[in-house]
C-alpha cells in the first residue's frame, strides 16, 4: 500500500515544481475541452444537437444508441455521421451512463464525477506532459487510436468530396493529371494525419514511462536526515514489540550502493584480480546492485509470504542501509590487510547493521515461525555476503594468518599490484605494532 | 514565513486576479516567445552557404572557449547556457584510448577497457545528472552533461603526465609523483564542476548532490593511478 500519493495522480493539476509552467484558467469554452480520456476532437465532428448533453437523466438516448454500439467501435459507425454517438455511447458501457454521454458539448459534462476522474485533460492543460500519470488513460489506447483512424476516414471522405468537385472542373485539362493531383492530395492528407496520430501516442508513452518525476518523492531528503540514518542503521532497536518506522527513501541507499562498487573496484585494483569474462567495472556494478535489488526482491517476497508489514521501497531503503556496516569493514580491512581484523569488523559491525535490520523486521512481524524465516534469511545472507565480498575480490596469495599469535608473528607474504612496496610495507608494520600492543 | 510574508506583500498586486474570469464565447489564443539571445546572429543568415573553414572554427572556438571556463573556474553561464558534447566526447575518447592496454593480462583485457572507460564516464554522468535532476535542480538534462565531460579535462591531462611519467620509469618516486598530480587534479576537476553545478541546487542539498561526483572523480583517478602500461 502507498502511503501517499505522487503529485499529478487523479487528474489535478500538476505542482508547479521548478521549471515547469502550470496555468490554470477556467477550462469554460466548450468547444476547447476534449471528450475525457480522449485526444482533441475538432469541432465538425462533435455530437450532432440531437445526441447532446443528456447529463442529467439521459436515459431516451443511451438504451435506444446502445445496441447500436454494442462492443464495437468501426468505421461504418463513423461515416454514418453518428459520430459522435458512437464515440460518445461507448464509454457508457463502463458503468457510467449519464456522466459520459455529454462529454464534448457542454463543459459542464466535464465535471461530472466519472468524466472527472478520467483526468483526460492533457492535450489541454499546461505542462501536463511532466509530471501528470494517466494511467486511467493507458487502457484506451487501443480504441482511440481506432477511433482516430475513423475520424481520419471521415475527413477523408469529405476531402474526397471536395477534391472530387474540384477536380471534376479540372478534368478538362487531362483527366490523368487530375487524377494524379488528387491522389498525391489525398496522400498527403492522409500521410498527414498518420503522423499526427502516431506522434501523438509516442508522446503520450513518453510522458508516461519516461517520467522520471514517479522517482522524485523518494529523493525528498536534507543531507541531515541521510547522516541521521546512517548513524541509525548501525544502533539496533530495542523495541520490538511496535512496529518500527522506516524511512522509504531512495537517495541514501543508492549512494550507499555506488559507494561499495568504488570500495569494490578499489579492492579488486589492488589485489591483481583478473576477470576472464567481462570488465572489472561491470563486475563489481554488478555485484553491488544484483544484491540489493535481487536479495531486496526476495526478502519482500518472503515477508510476503511471513505476513510481514513492509513494503518494497522499504525494504529497498532498509537492505541499502544495512550496507553502510559492509562499507565501513571493507573500506577498512581493504586497506589494512589483517586477517583478524577482518573477521573482527564482520562479527562487530556487520552483526550491528544486521542486528538493526533484523529487529526492524521482526517487529514488523507476528508470530514466532515467521520471525525465524524471516529474519534468519536475512541475517545469513547479509553476513554471507560481507564475507563473499572479502574473500573473492581480494585474493590474497599465501602465508595468511587468521589469528593473532603474539610477537611471533611471520610477516605476511603478498603480491600486491601497483602499490609499491613502500606503503604496503608500511601499513602492515603499522598494523602489526598495534597489534603488538594490544 | 519567508513565503506568507511574499503572499502577503503580493496580495495588493495581483488582487486583480481573483476574480478574473474568462467568458464561454472568448477564445483564449496567443503565442509566447522566449527570446534567444545567443542564437539570433545565426538565424540572421543562412550557414549553409559560408566556407566549411568557418563553420569547423566557429564550432573550435565555442570548444576552446569552455575548455578555458574549465582551467580557470569562475561561476560564469557560458558553460551552462551553450552546451555541447563535442568537449566531453574529445576528451572521453582520449582518455579511453590512453587508459586501454594496460592491464595485469593483456592478451584478453585490453579491449573491454576502452568501452569500460567510456560506459563508466557516460553512464555515471547520466546517474549524477538524474540524481541532480530528481534533488530539484534546475539545470537540464545535456547541460549537466556538458558540465561533468568538460571537466575530465584535469583528469585528461593528469592522464598525460602519468604516461609521460611511466616512460622514465616505475619505483616509487613516480608513483609518488603519479599520486600527487592525480590527487590535485581530481580536486579541481571536482571543485570545477561543483562550481558549475552546485547553483542549481537548492542551497541546503548542495552536499547531497557534490557527493556522487565527488564519488565519479574518484573512480576515473583511481582508473588512472592504477595504470600499467605493459
Amino acid at each position: 500500500m502507498r502511503g501517499f500519493a505522487a503529485p499529478g495522480e487523479r487528474g489535478l493539476p500538476p505542482p508547479a515544481g521548478p521549471g515547469s509552467l502550470s496555468l490554470s484558467l477556467p477550462l469554460s469554452p466548450p468547444q476547447r475541452i476534449p471528450p475525457p480520456r480522449r485526444l482533441v476532437v475538432p469541432p465538425p465532428l462533435l455530437t450532432p444537437p440531437a445526441l447532446r448533453h443528456t447529463q442529467d437523466g439521459g436515459t431516451a438516448h443511451p438504451p435506444d444508441a446502445l445496441p447500436r454500439e454494442s462492443g464495437r467501435l468501426s468505421a461504418a459507425n463513423v461515416t454514418s455521421g453518428c459520430c459522435g454517438a458512437g464515440k460518445r455511447l461507448r464509454p457508457a458501457r463502463r458503468g457510467a451512463g449519464t456522466g459520459t454521454m455529454s462529454a464534448a458539448a457542454a463543459g459542464g459534462s466535464s465535471r461530472s464525477g466519472t468524466a472527472g476522474d478520467w483526468g483526460g485533460f492533457e492535450d489541454n492543460m499546461q505542462g501536463g506532459g511532466s509530471a501528470v500519470i494517466d494511467m486511467e488513460n493507458m487502457d484506451d489506447t487501443s480504441g482511440s487510436s481506432f477511433e482516430d483512424m475513423g475520424e481520419m476516414h471521415q475527413r477523408m471522405k469529405e476531402e474526397e468530396e471536395e477534391e472530387g468537385e474540384a477536380g471534376a472542373a479540372e478534368e478538362e485539362d487531362g483527366e490523368f493529371l487530375g487524377m494524379k493531383g488528387l491522389r498525391g492530395q489525398l496522400g498527403r492528407q492522409v500521410a498527414d494525419q498518420m503522423w499526427q496520430v502516431g506522434k501523438r501516442q509516442a508522446t503520450r508513452a513518453f510522458s508516461l514511462y519516461a517520467n522520471i518525476d514517479i522517482l522524485r518523492p523518494y529523493f525528498d531528503v536534507e543531507p541531515i536526515q541521510v547522516r541521521a540514518r546512517l548513524m541509525e542503521s548501525m544502533i539496533p532497536v530495542k523495541m520490538i514489540n511496535f512496529p518500527q518506522k522506516i524511512a522509504g527513501e531512495l537517495y541514501g541507499p543508492l549512494m550507499l550502493v555506488f559507494t561499495l562498487v568504488a570500495i569494490l573496484l578499489h579492492g579488486m585494483k589492488t589485489s591483481d584480480t583478473i576477470i576472464r569474462e567481462g570488465t572489472l567495472m561491470g563486475t563489481a556494478i554488478g555485484t553491488c546492485f544484483g544484491y540489493w535489488l535481487g536479495v531486496s526482491s526476495f526478502i519482500y517476497f518472503l515477508a510476503y509470504l511471513c505476513n510481514a508489514q513492509i513494503t518494497m521501497v522499504q525494504m529497498l531503503s532498509l537492505l541499502g542501509y544495512g550496507l553502510f556496516g559492509h562499507c565501513i569493514t571493507l573500506f577498512v580491512t581493504y586497506n589494512i590487510h589483517f586477517h583478524s581484523l577482518f573477521y573482527i569488523f564482520w562479527l562487530g559491525v556487520g552483526g550491528l547493521s544486521t542486528l538493526r535490520m533484523v529487529a526492524v523486521l521482526v517487529s514488523r512481524t507476528v508470530g514466532h515461525t515467521q520471525r525465524l524465516i524471516l529474519c534468519g534469511t536475512l541475517a545469513a545472507l547479509h553476513m554471507l555476503f560481507l564475507l563473499y565480498l572479502h574473500f573473492a575480490y581480494h585474493k590474497v596469495v599465501e602465508g595468511i594468518l587468521d589469528t593473532l599469535e603474539g610477537p611471533n608473528m611471520p610477516p605476511f607474504q603478498r603480491v600486491a599490484r601497483d602499490i609499491p612496496v613502500v606503503s604496503n610495507a608500511v601499513l602492515n608494520t603499522t598494523a602489526k605494532a598495534i597489534a603488538l600492543t594490544l | 514565513m519567508a513565503a506568507a510574508e511574499g503572499s502577503g506583500d503580493g496580495g495588493p498586486l495581483f488582487a486583480g486576479l481573483a476574480d478574473v474570469s474568462i467568458s464561454g464565447d472568448i477564445p483564449v489564443e496567443g503565442e509566447i516567445t522566449v527570446p534567444v539571445g545567443s542564437r539570433s546572429p545565426d538565424e540572421d543568415y543562412s550557414t549553409l552557404d559560408e566556407p566549411v573553414k568557418d563553420t569547423i572554427m566557429r564550432d573550435l572556438k565555442a570548444v576552446g572557449k569552455k575548455f578555458v571556463h574549465v582551467m580557470y573556474p569562475k561561476k560564469s553561464s557560458a558553460l551552462l547556457r551553450d552546451w555541447d558534447l563535442w568537449g566531453p566526447l574529445v576528451l572521453c575518447v582520449s582518455l579511453a584510448l590512453m587508459l586501454q592496454g594496460g592491464s595485469a593480462d593483456s592478451k584478453d583485457d585490453g579491449g573491454p577497457q576502452f568501452a569500460e572507460v567510456f560506459v563508466i564516464i557516460w553512464f555515471g554522468a547520466v546517474v549524477i545528472t538524474l540524481n541532480s535532476k530528481l534533488l530539484g535542480g534546475t539545470i537540464s538534462f545535456f547541460q549537466s552533461l556538458c558540465v561533468l565531460g568538460y571537466c575530465i579535462m584535469p583528469l585528461t591531462v593528469a592522464m598525460l603526465v602519468c604516461r609521460l611519467v611511466l616512460l622514465a620509469g616505475s619505483g616509487t618516486i613516480s608513483f609518488i609523483i603519479r599520486l600527487i598530480v592525480v590527487v590535485a587534479m581530481f580536486g579541481w576537476s571536482t571543485l570545477a564542476s561543483t562550481a558549475f553545478l552546485a547553483d542549481s541546487q537548492p542551497p541546503n542539498r548542495k552536499g547531497l548532490v557534490v557527493y556522487p561526483i565527488f564519488l565519479f572523480y574518484f573512480v576515473i583517478s583511481w582508473m588512472i593511478l592504477t595504470f600499467t602500461p605493459q
